[in-house]
């Protein structure tokens, strides 16, 4: 650890006796001793050895004191060095604990035939599920849904982007508007789907049907319709979450010093090529950053699709959240769920690293 | 006649041409921003003015109250919230008040947390260089940021059947730490900017004050950075009091949140639209009050996060 390069420098002054530091040492393992005798006592007590406990309580118990004394000791053996790594170190620990310790368990998971109820438990099966998911057309579908899904945020960009254009510019009243526009952001998808989905857009007395028949469709359907349940099912989730890029895009416009767009008309620019060749360049930063937040929540598109159509009619409304929260709300099939989430986990991984190489090589000439 | 009288300057072809031009530029401005405001309010207005009809007001699709149809208050007794049942006692409503009290311990606990552990690591990523084995100061943050990658369904399966051996299955604590990790990247991204933009001559001169490294930031850079704490906190506050997946998956009958009570409402004899209403409107009135109130506070988070 280099102090040169710290922001804020600070002149330490620790002598630290080793005395103190043989004590910080002994209070880290003996921690850890606890920790690993009470997870030891746990797994005889799994195997019947000794009396069984009803949890695994007492192990996490034990790993929290283990947490707590390792955080102490850093401070105890280290000084000021300490104290400042002490700013990270429990968010990290937090992370590590709450993601890398499930994410290995559910590979173990993925890679067995565990069905919660069946009775023979959980049983490795090698890639039985990686066969089962290949000849899957369900799966398929719902990963070739989200690339639709995904899509549909370019609409949602230009959208959210003449709104905040629109904010931006001069008129009245623009606090009122900025309000009215950024509810739907406040409200539950559920409620939305059950007020907006189910109750607005209800085919027999709902206002949205009301509408389609004062316009002369005769008998509207919507979410039996396969050709229009996903572009429903779309605009229901961008009505929410519009509300989210247009306030990042309003950030990015207002940062914009005043003077460039003040030039560009003054060198007789129209409106359209001052937009277009000063703004949007100007812009293109903050619109990334937009655009890829709201693919990682697009990602996570399922309360909607699972309160609404459960992902009918025939799939064609589904994602792939939807898909496996019902492999294992009506089948029970953890194992199999679990391998088809890390192949989306994989998908994803996988297309983020190419989306931000072909970002940075866009970017980089304009910079 | 004298030569006052006559007009001596006119104006231009081309400038009486442009006035009728800037009118309608307003009108067509007004006309988009108050057809998006119809777009984003018609729906809370339906679902406030459902749970005030009854039956046939449904089905005949009526729409103003006072003019096409009379309130009732048929919605809201069914959760025992009208003003003749609310003396009365009513299962429903300690229903639906231990529902609301489990959504609001459970999103104020995960904001908490997320904030506090979110905001000490932002802070130290803001002043100090890190080196932990190959990860410098770039792959930590990336490292807290990345977590905003990981879709919810890959860690549900797991934490279920972890929960179920530490017996935190069905609780609001189980609730309080996965939401605190799936909100936490956002602490982040919005505070490392915050406290990047506060110079770090106040701690310098705070340290040669003689106080501590921590006691500098607890005293002087946290109340500077408040707002922006604020703002962090409304965001989380607003996505994990709408979570909805982990919830259903994790809670059965005592930690249930009310997303999850909304979606579980369908009866027997087909949805009573009313009471549907009534309920929604209960659940999303306290954040729709948030919005209004705090809207400020909102938008500045926001715009922290998005522009460097």
């Amino acid at each position: 650890m280099s102090d040169a390069t710290d922001r804020l420098y600070v002149v330490t002054n620790d002598q630290i006796s080793p005395a103190r530091e043989r004590f910080g040492r002994i209070l880290v393992w003996c921690a850890a001793a606890l920790l690993v005798a009470v997870a030891l006592f746990q797994v005889m007590g799994s195997f019947g050895t000794v009396e069984e406990m009803d949890s695994w309580r007492p192990t996490l118990y034990a790993y929290l004191v283990f947490v707590i004394a390792y955080c102490a000791s850093l401070v105890i053996r280290h000084g000021e060095r300490g104290k400042r790594q002490l700013f990270i170190v429990p968010a990290t620990i937090f992370v590590i604990s709450m993601v890398v310790f499930p994410l290995i368990f559910a590979l173990t998971i993925a890679f067995s035939d565990w069905n919660l109820s069946s009775v023979s438990g959980q049983n490795f099966n090698g890639f039985d599920n990686i066969r089962q998911m290949w000849n899957d057309g369900f799966y398929w579908n719902a990963l070739g849904n989200m690339v639709w899904y995904c899509l549909a945020i370019i609409v949602e960009y230009v959208i959210a982007f003449g709104l905040a254009l629109l904010l931006n510019s001069e008129i009245r009243a623009r606090k009122f508007f900025r309000v009215a526009f950024l509810l739907p952001l406040m409200l539950s998808p559920v409620a939305v789907s059950w007020m907006v989905g189910k109750s607005m857009f209800e085919a027999r007395f709902g206002p949205m049907a009301r509408l389609a028949r004062w316009l002369g469709w005769e008998r509207p359907s919507f979410f039996g319709d396969p050709d229009i349940a996903p572009y429903l099912i779309e605009a229901m989730d961008a009505w929410t979450f519009i509300p989210f890029m247009m306030i990042m895009l309003l950030a990015g416009l207002q940062a914009i010093p005043k003077d460039l767009q003040e030039a560009a008309r003054v060198d007789g620019a129209t409106p359209w090529q001052t937009f277009w060749e000063v703004t949007f360049p100007l812009m293109l930063p903050v619109s990334l950053t937009a655009i890829m937040i709201r693919i990682i929540f697009k990602l996570k598109l399922a309360d909607i699709i699972i309160t609404v159509t459960s992902g009918g009619p025939g799939g064609a409304t589904d994602s792939v959240t939807s898909f496996i929260f019902r492999e294992y709300r009506d089948r029970s099939n953890v194992g199999y769920g679990t391998m088809l989430a890390i192949v989306y986990l994989v998908l994803i991984i996988i297309g983020f690293t190419l989306f931000m190489k072909l970002v940075a090589r866009w970017m980089r000439p304009r910079t | 006649m004298s030569a006052t009288d006559t007009q001596i300057f006119h104006d231009s072809d081309a400038d009486t041409r442009f006035r009728p031009r800037w009118y309608l530029g307003r009108i067509a401005v007004y006309g988009v921003l108050i057809l998006w405001t119809l777009v984003c309010l018609f729906p809370i207005f339906w679902t406030i003015t459902t749970s005030f009809k009854m039956a046939p007001d449904v089905m005949q699709g009526n729409l103003i109250p006072w003019i096409d149809y009379t309130p009732q208050w048929l919605g809201w007794r069914s959760l025992g919230l009208s003003p003749d049942t609310i003396g009365a006692a009513s299962t429903v409503r300690e229903q639906f008040f231990l529902r609301f009290w489990n959504s609001t311990v459970v999103s104020v606990g995960a904001s908490a947390l997320a904030l506090a552990l979110g905001s000490l690591a932002a802070y130290g990523l803001s002043r100090f260089e890190y080196r932990f084995g190959f990860m410098k100061n770039d792959d930590i943050s990336f490292f807290f940021l990345s977590q905003l990658i990981l879709p919810p369904v890959v860690l549900a399966l797991p934490f279920l059947v972890l929960y179920r051996e530490v017996d935190l299955l069905d609780t609001r604590l189980g609730l309080i730490l996965l939401y605190a990790l799936t909100v936490m990247p956002i602490v982040i991204w919005i505070m490392r900017d915050q406290f990047g933009s506060i110079p770090t001559e106040l701690e310098e001169a705070a340290l040669v004050d003689g106080l501590s490294i921590w006691g500098a930031f607890l005293t002087i850079i946290l109340p500077i950075a408040l707002p922006g704490m604020v703002a962090a906190f409304i965001l989380c506050l607003v996505l994990t009091w709408n979570e909805y997946f982990f919830a259903a998956l994790l809670t059965s009958t005592e930690a249930v949140t009310l997303p999850v009570m909304v979606a579980s409402q369908t009866g027997s004899q087909g949805i009573n639209w009313w009471s549907m209403a009534a309920l929604s409107t209960a659940a999303i009135l306290p954040l729709v009050v948030i919005g209004i109130v705090l809207e400020r506070y909102i938008i500045k988070g926001m715009a922290a996060g998005a522009v460097k």
